[in-house]
């Protein structure tokens, strides 16, 4: 391979960076926020709340990435940039996974905690964010890690849409050299170094958060 | 918006048509991803290293990289190799590899669940080692795994639309077909996406009734 085709390989890595990172900033902040609605004492927040996760777990992402760009567009009058179609897609999809993360580490937190924190006036924010949070949050690292990667996986499927990610400039590559084997290998790797790296932060992340919890704090 | 009811009704036959191929890829793919992830399993559990070890670094290859570029991988690369399997084969093949890394892990699971009484019972007993598996081990195990074999059913289902990328006319395939020729997008694809909902919910609420079965 030539420099001016890594040169179009380098460039797609940067696109399915970039887009890994909004659209898990957008997914973590959906995660949260719909995952904490689930646990709420109002039912019917709980039923919208579990409604937006089945929708957009039921659905396909590659589905739902062929709705962004071509609904939305005539429904509404208005055309996001690819990159920003992209997240939009991405993070709502995968932030409904991550909701069950949210909920399922909050339901996890023994119920005396939740008692504690009523019995000591806390109101009902305070317990989410002193006690709850804390608790849950290191728990739910893991999970989350696994669904990162899961994202990074999910960034490929926009470039079905055109959107010149890391298997997009594969596409090209494998146009010019007209040889497959070779370019879709190292497309492969990448995205395994990528994983790789991704895996061992989380892990990192998760022995940071798990050290002031050993009781001795 | 405006929502045209006529787009709907012109394309459903279509629809029925792609819903029959998804379906059938599912079919086929949790098929191979079943018994391949058993196949991993129990390799993974040999005592020789250089068994256990390529086929460690190959799943977790294939697993921690995007079906969409191994769909690609195998659909422009085994013509080059000499091997003609028509686009839906090569999706299928696809399919069922990538999700048999992930029902690897459930068997194992599945696996090391069985008691250890059972293990000892068996070597009193002295069966040979392939009855220990068929008649002591695998029956346990793989009743216990059945709801989690089921949840990556579901997650199957919803990546068979990537099959459209390497031309066979599923769900979304048809879907686009449709649009690209009425110019009409908000009908097919919606049509689609609630289809997916509507196969999965109930599945995922299946599921959820099996592990609560199985748990009591």
């Amino acid at each position: 391979m030539t420099s001016g085709l890594w040169e179009i390989v380098l460039s797609g890595v940067w696109v399915t960076i970039q887009l890994l990172l909004f659209s898990a900033l957008l997914g973590g902040v959906v995660a949260f926020v719909v995952g904490i609605a689930r646990t709420h004492r109002l039912r019917s927040v709980r039923f919208l709340a579990g409604l937006y996760t089945e929708v957009f777990r039921g659905t396909s992402a590659l589905v739902m990435i062929f709705w962004v760009y071509f609904v939305l567009p005539p429904a509404f009058g208005w055309q996001l940039v690819p990159m920003w179609a992209g997240t939009l897609a991405l993070g709502l999809t995968y932030g409904a996974y991550g909701t069950e993360i949210v909920r399922g580490a909050l339901n996890a937190v023994e119920p005396a905690q939740r008692e504690g924190g009523i019995a000591l006036g806390f109101t009902p924010w305070q317990r989410m964010r002193l006690i709850l949070l804390p608790q849950a949050v290191p728990e739910m690292i893991p999970s989350f890690g696994n669904l990162l990667i899961e994202l990074l996986k999910g960034t490929a499927l926009v470039s079905v849409m055109g959107m010149g990610d890391l298997a997009f400039s594969g596409n090209l590559v494998r146009l010019a050299l007209q040889e497959s084997a070779e370019i879709y290998s190292y497309i492969l790797v990448i995205y395994f170094v990528i994983a790789f790296l991704l895996a061992r932060l989380m892990r990192g992340l998760e022995k940071r958060l798990k050290q002031p919890t050993g009781g001795a704090a | 918006m405006k929502w045209d009811w006529g787009a709907v009704r012109d394309f459903m036959p279509q629809f029925w048509e792609g819903l029959l191929v998804t379906l059938q890829a599912l079919a086929l793919g949790s098929l191979i991803s079943f018994t391949l992830g058993l196949v991993w399993a129990l390799l993974m559990r040999t005592p020789t290293r250089w068994v256990r070890w390529p086929v460690g670094v190959v799943t977790e290859f294939v697993r921690d990289t995007p079906l969409l570029v191994q769909l690609f991988f195998l659909f422009y690369v085994l013509p080059e190799w000499g091997i003609a399997a028509s686009a839906l084969t090569t999706g299928v093949v696809a399919i069922g590899l990538h999700y048999s890394t992930y029902t690897m892990q459930v068997y194992r699971a599945g696996i090391e669940a069985v008691p250890p009484g059972q293990w000892e019972a068996a070597t009193a007993l002295s069966l040979p080692v392939r009855h220990t598996w068929t008649a002591v081990i695998l029956p346990q195990a793989v009743r216990r795994v059945v709801p989690a074999l089921g949840n990556y059913v579901i997650a199957m289902l919803k990546d068979t639309p990537l099959l459209m990328t390497i031309t066979v006319l599923e769900m979304l395939g048809e879907a686009r077909l449709f649009s690209q020729e009425h110019f009409q997008f908000t009908e097919p694809l919606t049509v689609i996406g609630v289809a997916f909902i509507l196969i999965s919910f109930p599945a995922s609420l299946l599921v959820r009734a099996l592990e609560r079965r199985l748990a009591s």
